[in-house]
C-alpha cells in the first residue's frame, strides 16, 4: 500500500481500493451503485474494467481521482493512490494530483471537449495550470504527442476547434491532453465507443501504442470485452456493482469461470439460420435509382437500387455518413427522393409521407435508435401502442384493449405495463414497446434504424432474438439499418453494404460474409474486434503489410 | 466571414422593416386618440371656426395617410417637424433630451451590468452558500419594489438622512462631466436596482446549467479551480443567454426611464415624453417614441450579433 519512494518500478503497487462503496441518490433517497470494490493496480499495468450500463464501471474509475459525479458520494472503503489517501485528502492535494498524476478520456470526446476553445490550449491548460510547463512548452509537446497519435497535419490540427475536426481524431487528441503531465495512471472510459469500427481500430491502436511506450498504468472502462481483450493485461467484470470475476485477460477469455463472464465471451455468437429466398414475381418493397439530398447540397444518396423480398431481412450496413439512415427517410417519404422511385407491392409510392394514403403508410413501419426519444413520456404504453390501433385500424376502445394486451404479450412483456410511463421502463424494455407500437400498425415492412446501438449487448441479443421470432410467427419483412456488423451476421438474410451514399456490394449473407470481399467490405470485417487478443496486433500486422 | 456580414446584414434590413412597421402603429395609435392639440391649446369653449382655422393652420386637416408619408418623409432627411406646443425644431428638442437620457442609461450600465455578472459568477461559484442566497434576496426584493418606491426610499436615506447626493438631478449642458456624474447617481442606483436582480440571475443559471456538461467534469478531472472552470469554461459558453438579458435591461434603461427620470425632474427623453402627451404635443410623442422604438431595435440587433459571435461554430467554420 505505501511506496518506498525513490525508484518506481514496474510492479510497484501504485492503486489500491479496499471495500469501495459509492452511492447515488435517486428520488431523496441514497442507495449504493457500488457495493465494496477491492481494486489493485500496479505501475504499467492495464487493468479492464467491463459491464453493462449499471455496472458501476465509469463511477469506479473516477472514483481513483477522488471524485464523485454529482449526486454520487464515496460512502465508504480506502482509495489509495501512490500513498495517498484519496477518500481523506483534501479538495486542494486531490485537484493537484487530478490532471497532472491522474488523468481520465472520456467517451464522448465530443462532448468533453469544450466548444469554445481551440485543442491546444486546452491540452496546455492542465500542465500550465499545475504549474509543470510553460505554455510553449507546453505546446511544443503537443505537437510531438500528436504526431506520435498519427493525427494529421499534428503541427496545425491543435489550433483547430474541437468542431472542426472529426470524431476519431478528436479522440485521439483527448488521449494527448490526457498524457500532458506524463501522468502515472490514465483512465480511458469507453473511448472508442461512439466511433465507427475502422475509426476505433486506428483509435485503439493509437492508444495501445502510446501506453505501451510511455509505460503508463491505466484503467480501461468498456462493455465490449472484445475491445477489452485487446488492450487489458487484467480484467475485472462488473455487475450491478459487484465483482463478477476477476483474473488474467488471456486466462479469462479462453476460460471464463462465472456464468455472466461466459455470456458475455458468447455474446456474438447468435446467429439465426440461413433461410433461401422465396421465389416471387415480384419483390415486396423496390427502391429504383433513387438519389437524395438535404437542401439543394451535396447528394446524400446516389443512384440506389435495392429489392427486398416478402418475409427477408436485408441488413443495410455501413459507418456514419454512408447515408443509411437517409435512405430509410427516402423509402419511408420523410425525405421525397430527387429522383427515382420506390414501389411497394408493384405498386409505386407518392414521394413524400404527405401524399401517401394511410394504408400505404401503415404498411411501412419505423424503430428508431434512442427508444427514450422515440417514446412520449408523457404518454402510457397504453396510448403509445393504442394510438396506431385507432388511427390505422380504426378500433373502438374495447378492441383496442385487447389488441394492447396481445401485443404485449408478443413482446413478453406482462399485461400491467400498459399502466406504465416509458419513465418506468429500462431500455431494453422501452425499445420492445417501440417494436410493439410498430406492430400494432400490422404493417408489411419494418424499417429497423439502428434498433440495438443504444442497449447492452445482452439486451441487444433479446431484442433481435424476439425480432426473429416475430418474423418466424408473422411473416413480417425487416429492412436492419446497422453499422454493427455483429448485428448483421446475427440478422440478416441479405446484406447491402454502403459507403458515401452508394451501394457498393450487396448479396446473400453468405456470399457477401465469404471472401473474396469487396474491398471496403473487407475492411469493415477486418476491423470488428473478436475475442483474441492478439486480434489487433495481427490486424495492424496484416495491413502494414498489404501496404 | 462574408456569412457572418451576410447574417448582420439580414438583420439590419429586418430592423429597419420592424422601424418602418413601429412607425405605422405608432401614427395609427395616435390617431385614435380622441382629441388633439387644437382642443388642448383653445379650450372647450373654442368656437368650431377658430378650431379649424387652428387645424388648418397646423395642417391637422390633411388626410392621415397624406400626413404619414410627409412625417415619414421628413424623418428620412433628418427632421422630426416642429413642436406644435412651442414651435420649436423636434430634433433639436429630443436631441439634448436623448443625450441625456442615454446618459443616465451609461452611467446605470456601467454599474450595472459589470455588478450584475459579477455576482451572478460568484453566486455560481458558492452555489447555495449563504452568499448565494443573500444575493439573490436581495436583489429580488429589489427589483420587486416599485420604481418610485425604490427611488423615495434612496432620497430618503442618501439625500435626506445622509446627505451625500442630490435628490433632485436637475443638470444643464454647461455643467462639467463628474459633477454630472454625482448628480445622476441617485437615479442611475436606483436603475441599478431595478435592473440587476434579472441579469444576476440568468447569468448564475447559465453557468449553472452548464456546470453538468461533459466539459465541465472533464475540466474538474484535469484539476482545475473552480474559479477557472466557471470563468474559463463555463463563461464563454453562456454568454449568449446573458449577452441577451444584458440587452434587454440595457435597453430598460433606455426607454422604461420614465418614472424615475419624473422622480428625480431628470430632463431626459421620458419626462419630455410625459409632457407632450398631456400636452398633446402630437409629432414629438411621435419622434420620441420612434426614438424609443429604433434604441429598442438597435440593442437587439447587437444582441443577436454578439450571440452569433459567441458562437465558435459560426465564427469559425470548418
Amino acid at each position: 500500500m505505501s511506496t518506498d519512494g525513490g525508484k518506481h518500478e514496474m510492479g510497484e503497487v501504485l492503486l489500491e481500493m479496499r471495500g469501495l462503496r459509492i452511492e447515488g441518490q435517486s428520488d431523496e433517497q441514497w442507495h449504493e451503485i457500488v457495493n465494496g470494490i477491492d481494486l489493485t493496480l500496479r505501475r504499467g499495468e492495464v487493468l479492464g474494467l467491463i459491464g453493462e450500463s449499471g455496472a458501476g464501471k465509469s463511477t469506479i474509475g473516477i472514483a481513483s481521482m477522488g471524485f464523485a459525479r454529482p449526486g454520487c458520494r464515496i460512502s465508504g472503503g480506502t482509495i489509495v493512490f501512490d500513498g495517498i489517501d484519496m477518500t481523506a485528502a483534501s479538495e486542494e492535494t486531490k485537484r493537484e494530483i487530478r490532471g497532472s498524476r491522474i488523468a481520465y478520456v472520456a467517451q464522448s470526446a465530443a462532448a468533453s471537449f469544450n466548444p469554445a476553445h481551440k485543442l491546444i490550449d486546452q491540452y496546455s491548460e492542465t500542465p500550465v495550470q499545475h504549474g509543470i510547463l510553460k505554455a510553449a512548452e507546453a505546446e511544443q509537446d503537443a505537437k510531438d504527442l500528436y504526431r506520435r497519435l498519427q493525427l494529421p497535419d499534428p503541427d496545425n490540427i491543435g489550433y483547430r476547434y474541437p468542431h472542426q475536426v472529426s470524431g476519431g481524431q478528436l479522440q485521439r487528441a483527448m488521449t494527448a491532453m490526457a498524457m500532458a503531465c506524463k501522468p502515472d495512471l490514465i483512465v480511458f472510459d469507453e473511448p472508442t465507443t461512439a466511433l465507427d469500427v475502422t475509426t476505433q481500430i486506428e483509435v485503439l491502436a493509437a492508444i495501445k501504442d502510446v501506453v505501451r511506450q510511455s509505460n503508463t498504468a491505466a484503467i480501461y472502462i468498456t462493455h465490449d470485452l472484445a475491445v477489452v481483450a485487446q488492450m487489458a493485461d487484467r480484467i475485472m467484470v462488473l455487475r450491478y456493482g459487484d465483482l463478477i470475476e476477476e483474473g488474467d485477460a488471456r486466462e479469462m477469455l479462453a476460460n471464463p469461470k462465472e456464468d455472466y463472464t461466459r455470456q458475455l465471451v458468447a455474446v456474438r455468437t447468435y446467429k439465426k439460420e440461413d433461410a433461401a429466398a422465396a421465389a416471387s414475381e415480384r419483390p415486396l418493397l423496390d427502391v429504383q435509382d433513387v438519389s437524395a439530398a438535404y437542401g439543394n447540397t451535396l447528394l446524400v444518396l446516389q443512384d440506389i437500387d435495392l429489392q427486398v423480398e416478402r418475409g427477408r431481412t436485408v441488413a443495410i450496413v455501413g459507418e456514419s455518413g454512408s447515408g443509411k439512415s437517409t435512405l430509410a427517410r427516402a423509402i419511408t417519404g420523410l425525405l421525397p427522393p430527387l429522383k427515382g422511385k420506390v414501389l411497394f407491392d408493384g405498386e409505386e409510392l407518392p414521394a413524400s409521407y404527405k401524399a401517401r394514403s394511410r394504408d400505404q403508410l401503415r404498411h411501412l413501419q419505423m424503430i428508431y435508435q434512442m427508444p427514450d426519444t422515440a417514446l412520449n413520456p408523457r404518454q402510457k404504453v397504453r396510448d403509445v401502442i393504442g394510438r396506431p390501433l385507432s388511427f390505422y385500424l380504426g378500433m373502438d376502445s374495447q378492441a383496442r384493449e385487447k389488441r394492447i394486451l396481445e401485443l404485449l404479450d408478443m413482446i413478453e412483456l406482462p399485461a400491467d405495463f400498459a399502466d406504465r410511463y416509458p419513465g418506468e421502463l429500462s431500455g431494453g424494455q422501452k425499445q420492445r414497446i417501440c417494436i410493439a407500437r410498430a406492430l400494432a400498425a400490422n404493417p408489411e415492412v419494418i424499417i429497423c434504424d439502428e434498433v440495438t446501438s443504444a442497449l447492452d449487448q445482452l439486451v441487444a441479443e433479446e431484442i433481435l432474438k424476439l425480432l426473429q421470432r416475430l418474423q418466424d410467427d408473422l411473416g413480417v419483412t425487416y429492412l436492419f439499418i446497422t453499422h454493427d456488423l455483429a448485428t448483421v451476421k446475427a440478422i440478416s438474410d441479405e446484406i447491402v453494404v454502403m459507403l458515401q451514399g452508394r451501394i457498393v456490394e450487396q448479396g446473400e449473407k453468405h456470399e457477401i460474409l465469404t471472401p473474396p470481399h469487396h474491398e471496403y467490405t473487407e475492411l469493415l470485417l477486418s476491423s470488428v474486434p473478436e475475442m483474441d487478443p492478439d486480434w489487433l496486433d495481427g490486424v495492424l500486422e496484416k495491413r502494414k503489410a498489404a501496404q | 466571414m462574408t456569412e457572418i456580414l451576410t447574417m448582420v446584414a439580414q438583420r439590419l434590413a429586418l430592423g429597419l422593416l420592424t422601424l418602418f412597421v413601429v412607425s405605422l402603429i405608432i401614427f395609427l395609435g395616435i390617431e385614435l386618440l380622441p382629441g388633439d392639440l387644437t382642443e388642448a391649446v383653445l379650450g372647450q369653449s373654442a368656437t368650431p371656426e377658430t378650431v379649424a382655422a387652428f387645424r388648418r393652420e397646423l395642417g391637422l386637416d390633411l388626410p392621415p395617410h397624406t400626413r404619414y408619408f410627409e412625417w415619414l418623409g421628413g424623418i428620412l432627411q433628418g427632421d422630426f417637424g416642429k413642436s406644435l406646443a412651442n414651435q420649436r425644431e423636434i430634433s433639436e428638442l429630443i436631441g439634448v433630451r436623448f443625450a441625456n437620457t442615454l446618459f443616465l442609461a451609461a452611467i446605470a450600465a456601467i454599474i450595472s451590468v459589470p455588478l450584475a455578472v459579477t455576482l451572478g459568477v460568484l453566486a455560481a461559484l458558492h452555489r447555495n452558500s449563504f452568499f448565494d442566497r443573500s444575493v439573490n434576496v436581495v436583489t429580488l426584493s429589489s427589483i420587486s419594489f416599485p420604481e418610485f418606491f425604490v427611488a423615495y426610499i434612496l432620497i430618503l436615506f442618501l439625500a435626506v438622512n445622509v446627505n451625500i447626493f442630490p435628490s433632485i438631478s436637475n443638470v444643464s449642458p454647461d455643467l462639467g462631466f463628474w459633477e454630472r456624474v454625482y448628480r445622476v447617481m441617485l437615479p442611475a442606483l436606483t436603475l441599478t436596482l431595478v435592473v440587476v436582480a434579472h441579469m444576476m440571475r440568468m447569468t448564475r443559471a447559465s453557468i449553472i446549467n452548464l456546470l453538468a456538461s461533459p466539459y465541465i467534469e472533464m475540466a474538474n478531472l484535469k484539476g482545475l479551480s473552480r474559479s477557472r472552470i466557471i470563468v474559463h469554461h463555463a463563461l464563454p459558453n453562456a454568454l449568449a443567454p446573458i449577452i441577451n438579458v444584458i440587452v434587454i435591461n440595457l435597453a430598460y434603461l433606455v426607454v422604461g426611464v420614465v418614472i424615475v427620470e419624473v422622480v428625480f425632474v431628470y430632463p431626459g427623453l421620458g419626462q419630455l415624453f410625459v409632457d407632450s402627451v398631456i400636452k398633446r404635443d402630437v409629432p414629438v410623442v411621435q419622434g420620441s417614441c420612434l426614438i424609443f422604438a429604433a434604441t429598442y431595435i438597435l440593442l437587439n440587433l447587437t444582441a443577436d450579433v454578439l450571440s452569433i459571435l459567441s458562437n465558435p461554430r459560426l465564427l469559425h467554420p470548418k
